[in-house]
């Protein structure tokens, strides 16, 4: 009895528990207010291609940039207990890039979406280096050192395509951004399983995940344990990095266009509030990434679940906000171990034999 | 906060264009203050009319862009004018800079203000300097007298073109996804405002009217919402062309066909070239357009080609049918590339 | 039972969980009005559980509190502070850069508005009454530790406190400070103040206390007069065991310095925060830097790991130049290095016990090279076994293990990494006598495998035991050098004194 109740609540979920229970409550919510919401159905689209429809596919589908921003948040934020802020602004520069690279060629090749990319990659790596660089080796607090490129970043990648929103179309960039011929599940949703597992296995084939926890929970007995503190937290911010590029880049694919105005608006603060309801502490230290992306899951369904209620979207902001307060308010420490007092007393009138036999 | 964020670092950077601006028009300058008085009331002896244009920076939006390029290309040393402008968000910055326009001794002024007010004495210094002043783009909150005209886009009449149009179509039934831009700005009320007016009246039904914020991702969220539903509509009235095309990728993807001979009417704003090259391709029905275009005008004014019958002109503002828009309407007033 | 009348504080049957752990059980404690009274135990014993639910830190699950007779229920800080019960903890609570006297009155002001007048004539009155060196003008942070522990105190008294707690007051003080504040215990004593002191120092018990309790895992040992119970006995009920352990570390103390192969050898070297200085050590051999608190001694074994900027200096292991100027440099070396400060430097507090123990090992390893879940798993496991590390798991957050365990914790840390020369900074401050002996046991079983050990400790009589040479610093100088039959306290503290200093020209 005792152990199987500590399972649950320490071992089992443990950080979990809040965004689980939060994914839970949306469920239910949803499920009495209209039991048709989850039903998902296939369509065919425009291209003839059958897909995958229905509200669930929608939340899912739409939560992709979040979730691999949330992914590379997550990091950031335990080696420097810090967010970067300008993440949405990276994107839009990334994106620019990518919509840049297409652009300078002649017709749309396979081969011109992946040298774009790659160019992408690089330049959200290089903003990420810059911005590790202000975090770890000039110690500026993460929030002030990003709010630089958060505040330039838009204009800079105004100047890669020199204004307005230039488009671009091709069958490939729809793929990327929609659906695969024959694939009836939206690419995004692929791409950030598949970014999910690198994580994944970069946590396996190396030692990341200790190091960045050891360093964001004690900077100074890492360094005596041989721990490269500045090229962790460096690291940290150039995998992010990767991840705006990713994000930026489906981004513009499902649209085929860029606006360096909108891309991504306003994502900074919703990444960082995936990684907060994901469990992880913004204090930074011990993290999981899949909390990060559940994160992005409740806060997208909240947002769908909304639409569909037909909650105005300037008063969408409010509502969120109500629904943040309890989530963070629930998974705060104080509430936490009220609880947790709870359940052991409750045990504890249930079974008193075992406390004293214990003795 | 992005948006503060935008305005300082455009702030400064306009500081270092003003600067640079300085240097190179210093020497011009200071030969010609010393006569300005009464060379600025004659003809310029060179031949070449001085033109001050006080702007919002073009990477404010495409339709500043659009604008800032209408007003270079017009006013160029071959139609036979001496150009200098200056572009900023900020009311204070664009006020000192018109005041330099005005010591340099231009012969026109012509400013789309940042604010509507704080304008009296500049342009009291410019009625003393005998500088000519044209508003464009944008009014300001002074005396009729101290300027010449007024060349101002109505953004009501926009929307009423549009919605206009869209009751010629003589739909069986108007189920209307309204998707709106950033709440209270002026091309929001004005294009949000005729079709309010349908949904009163009862000949329009208003499926839903979502703010997606000018965000192209967040208009196709709306949309896939609304599918997700299963609701009926048959019109996408998005109020820039960003959204229409994220209202469309969403009708794309569900299937949903589109155009002029699709089950949903697809409607957008600002008429970007690509928007407008959706419209000849028979995918979206109609493009309206604020337009961006007011240079023509007061040229035709300074040159005495035309007479302002009122100081306030309103701007001809065009909407495209898909059904008659050429290659060459693209080419004339697609905004960007 | 027969003094009740005199009874200050009574806590009867205190019960309190933890998940998993029972930290106390039913555990009695009396303090009379005008005692000093120790709380004695090992790490983990439940001294600090048991303070801080008399504090109100914690509540209990069970048991009642009475003071002066009257039950009172003690559910937040300010009701202990109610109820005239005040603490002082070890790290000091208050803001050194405020003054002291704002120090003193700070939180509690009756409205909004600071007489800042009456606060400086009341404390300058405490201060002076307390006898104690510092003004009310003066920021705290500039006092020594010890004035500032005395301040909290000071503050504490004003608080018309009759059960004044002190948690380890005593662990970062000198000697002479140590003496002060005994004074100033005595005279709270003379006023009727019970005093509940809580420390690892046992010479300190005998010296200022009244009566001892004592607990172990969690249970009331028993409650004694200080005159009636020798060190020995204290010690033994302590750590639950007889005396023969304690006999037996003794009959390992005869130390063979027989002089074996030189592993590290430094010339000049100097950081940022030691001055050049020499030094080698041999294989298997226990070494120890001794000298007073800031006497640099520290600051040399840092030097020596590159935990601090190195500046100078030339560096051979087994014979060969290396370059050692960060901490990994120095473990490639084979030198691990357990770092005074364990809150600070050593533990990683939120990972778990597996993940510390096999951190340095990992970062020895690489980066893309990790050591398996299952193989850290093993070595956890048999390390936990081979320090008797009390934990509940080896997935518990070290974080929330004793000082001592978390102290082996580290230790099996650097153990794992199979170091050739190990620096052990202060490694048994803190932690109880059980564990101290078994540490003590370990550097002398690592010397014998032919680890060279460095071994720095404030107790002079355990570096002593373990050392077979104490090299000797003052002012951030080495001053000496004592091997052989120099080894005894007298002859350190002349050395430390300076009676015949070596070097005494940079001073």
């Amino acid at each position: 009895m005792k152990k199987k109740s500590k399972s649950i609540f320490q071992g089992g979920l443990g950080q979990l528990t809040i965004p689980v229970i939060a994914i839970a409550l949306l469920v239910l919510f949803n499920l009495i207010r209209d039991p048709s919401f989850f039903s998902i159905g296939i369509t065919h689209n425009n291209d003839g291609n059958a897909v995958l429809a229905g509200n669930l596919i929608s939340i899912v589908n739409s939560a992709s940039e979040l979730a691999v921003l949330a992914m590379g948040m997550t990091l950031v934020t335990a080696a420097c207990g810090g967010q970067d802020i300008s993440v949405g602004a990276a994107a839009a520069i990334a994106g620019s890039t990518f919509v840049k690279v297409l652009k300078s060629g002649g017709s749309i090749s396979g081969l011109t979406v992946l040298a774009a990319f790659l160019m992408a990659c690089v330049v959200a790596m290089l903003f990420g280096t810059f911005n590790g660089t202000l975090v770890a080796v000039f110690k500026i607090q993460p929030m002030i050192a990003t709010l630089i490129l958060y505040t330039c970043g838009r204009s800079i990648a105004y100047w890669i395509n020199g204004g307005a929103t230039p488009t671009v179309s091709s069958p490939i960039l729809t793929g990327i951004g929609s659906f695969i011929p024959g694939i009836p599940i939206p690419t995004p949703v692929i791409i950030v399983v598949v970014v999910a597992v690198i994580f994944r296995l970069v946590f396996h084939f190396t030692s990341l995940e200790l190091f960045t926890q050891s360093v964001g929970i004690n900077g100074s007995a890492a360094r005596l344990n041989g721990i490269n503190v500045t090229g962790i937290k460096l690291l940290s911010f150039i995998i992010l990095g990767l991840c705006v590029a990713v994000a930026g880049c489906i981004g513009v694919c499902r649209l085929g266009l860029i606006n360096h105005e909108t891309l991504l608006l306003d994502v900074e603060m919703d990444t960082i509030l995936a990684v907060a309801i994901g469990g992880n502490s913004l204090g930074g230290g011990k993290f999981r990434i899949s909390g990060s992306i559940i994160g992005a899951y409740v806060i997208q369904m909240l947002t769908i679940t909304l639409y569909a209620m037909k909650v105005s979207s300037t008063d969408v902001k409010a509502y969120k906000a109500i629904v943040i307060i309890i989530l963070v308010v629930i998974g705060s420490p104080v509430v936490k171990s009220r609880f947790e007092k709870m359940m052991r007393q409750r045990q504890e009138r249930k079974v008193p034999v075992t406390a004293k036999g214990a003795k | 906060m992005k948006k503060l964020g935008a305005l300082l670092l455009a702030g400064t950077l306009m500081m270092s264009f003003v600067l640079g601006g300085c240097g190179s028009s210093s020497a011009p300058a200071s030969s010609d203050s010393g006569a300005k008085e009464s060379k600025a009331t004659e003809a310029p002896a060179s031949g070449a009319i001085k033109v001050g244009v006080v702007n919002n920076p073009p990477s404010e939006s495409g339709y500043r862009e659009a604008n800032v390029k209408d007003m270079e290309s017009v006013f160029s040393a071959d139609n036979g004018y001496e150009l200098k402008t200056f572009y900023s968000l900020k009311n204070d910055e664009q006020l000192q800079a018109a005041q330099g326009f005005i010591t340099e001794g231009v012969d026109y002024l012509l400013i789309s203000a940042a604010e509507t007010t704080g304008w009296d004495d500049v342009l009291k210094s410019a009625e003393e300097a005998g500088v000519k002043v044209y508003l464009f783009d944008r009014m300001i909150d002074v005396d009729e007298s101290l300027y010449e005209a007024a060349v101002v886009s109505d953004m009501s009449a926009e929307g009423k073109l549009a919605v206009d149009w869209l009751l010629a179509q003589n739909l069986p039934e108007y189920n209307v996804i309204h998707i709106q831009g950033a709440m209270g700005s002026d091309a929001q009320i004005g294009r949000t405002g005729a079709l309010d007016e349908q949904f009163a009246s009862g000949k329009m039904t208003k499926v839903v009217q979502q703010t997606a914020t000018w965000d192209e991702a967040e208009a196709k969220k709306i949309v896939e919402s609304v599918i997700n539903s299963g609701e009926k509509f048959n019109v996408i009235y998005a109020e820039n062309d960003g959204m229409a095309k994220g209202a469309v990728a969403a009708l794309d993807e569900a299937g949903i066909t589109h155009g002029v001979d699709g089950d949903v009417v697809v409607m957008g704003f600002d008429c970007n070239k690509w928007a407008l090259r959706e419209l000849l391709a028979g995918k979206w029905n109609y493009d309206g357009q604020c337009s961006p275009f007011q240079a023509q005008v007061i040229s035709d004014l300074i040159k005495g080609n035309k007479t302002a019958s009122e100081k306030k002109i309103i701007n001809e503002e065009k909407g495209f049918d898909a059904k008659t828009i050429t290659q060459e309407d693209i080419d004339t007033y697609g905004l960007g590339e | 039972m027969a003094m009740q009348e005199s009874n200050l504080l009574e806590m009867r049957h205190i019960n309190k969980f933890f998940p998993g752990v029972k930290a106390l059980s039913n555990v009695d404690f009396t303090l009379r009005k005008g005692e000093i009274h120790a709380l004695m135990g090992e790490n983990g014993a439940g001294k600090s559980t048991l303070i801080k639910v008399l504090t109100g830190v914690y509540q209990s699950d069970g048991g009642e509190i009475t003071v002066d007779g009257k039950n009172v229920a003690i559910r937040s800080p300010q009701d202990a502070q109610n109820n005239g019960i005040s603490t002082v903890y070890q790290e000091i609570t208050l803001c050194p850069n405020l003054t002291v006297a704002e120090n003193m009155f700070i939180g509690r002001e009756r409205g909004p508005f600071v007489r800042q007048k009456d606060y400086k004539k009341r404390a300058a009155e405490l201060l002076g009454e307390l006898g104690i060196p510092a003004r009310g003008t003066q920021q705290l942070g500039d006092c020594s530790l010890a004035v500032q522990q005395m301040v909290a105190i000071a503050r504490a008294v004003d608080m018309k406190c009759r059960v004044l707690v002190l948690d380890e007051p005593t662990s970062s003080l000198d000697d002479k400070e140590v003496n002060v504040l005994f004074n100033l215990m005595r005279d709270l004593k003379s006023r009727g103040v019970g005093i509940i002191f809580v420390t690892h120092f046992l010479e300190q018990v005998y010296a200022v206390c009244d009566r001892i309790t004592v607990l172990r895992n969690g249970e009331l040992v028993g409650e004694y007069l200080t005159e009636e119970l020798p060190q020995v006995k204290l010690v033994a009920k302590m750590i639950g065991k007889d005396l023969e352990e304690l006999k037996s570390l003794g009959e390992v103390e005869e130390k063979k310095s027989d002089i074996k192969e030189i592993f590290y050898e430094a010339k000049d070297l100097s950081s940022s925060e030691a001055r050049p200085f020499d030094f080698n050590i041999h294989k298997g051999e226990v070494n120890g830097f001794t000298g007073l608190l800031g006497s640099g001694r520290s600051e040399s074994v840092r030097a020596v790991f590159g935990a601090d900027k190195v500046t100078g200096g030339q560096v051979q292991v087994n014979g060969k130049n290396v370059r050692i100027t960060k901490p990994i440099d120095a473990m490639k070396n084979g030198i691990g290095y357990l770092a005074e400060d364990r809150k600070r430097d050593g533990i990683i507090a939120d990972l778990s016990v597996r993940e510390n123990i096999i951190l340095a090992a990992q970062v020895m390893k690489g980066f893309f090279r990790p050591i398996s879940r299952s193989e850290a798993e093993a070595f956890a496991d048999e390390y936990i076994k081979v320090l008797n590390i009390k934990t509940a798991s080896r997935e518990t957050p070290v974080g929330s293990l004793s000082g001592g365990n978390q102290q082996k914790v580290i230790l099996a840390r650097w153990l794992l990494t199979h170091p050739n020369y190990l620096i052990l900074d202060e490694p048994t401050r803190g932690i109880d006598v059980g564990t101290k002996l078994e540490i003590q046991k370990l550097v002398l079983k690592l010397a014998e495998d032919g680890v060279a050990v460095t071994f720095i400790s404030s107790e002079i009589e355990e570096m002593l035991r373990t050392c077979s040479r104490l090299i000797v610093m003052r002012d951030r100088n080495i001053v000496g050098e004592l091997t052989g039959a120099d080894l005894n306290e007298a002859q350190i503290m002349k050395t430390i004194a300076g009676g015949e200093a070596a070097n005494e020209k940079e001073v």
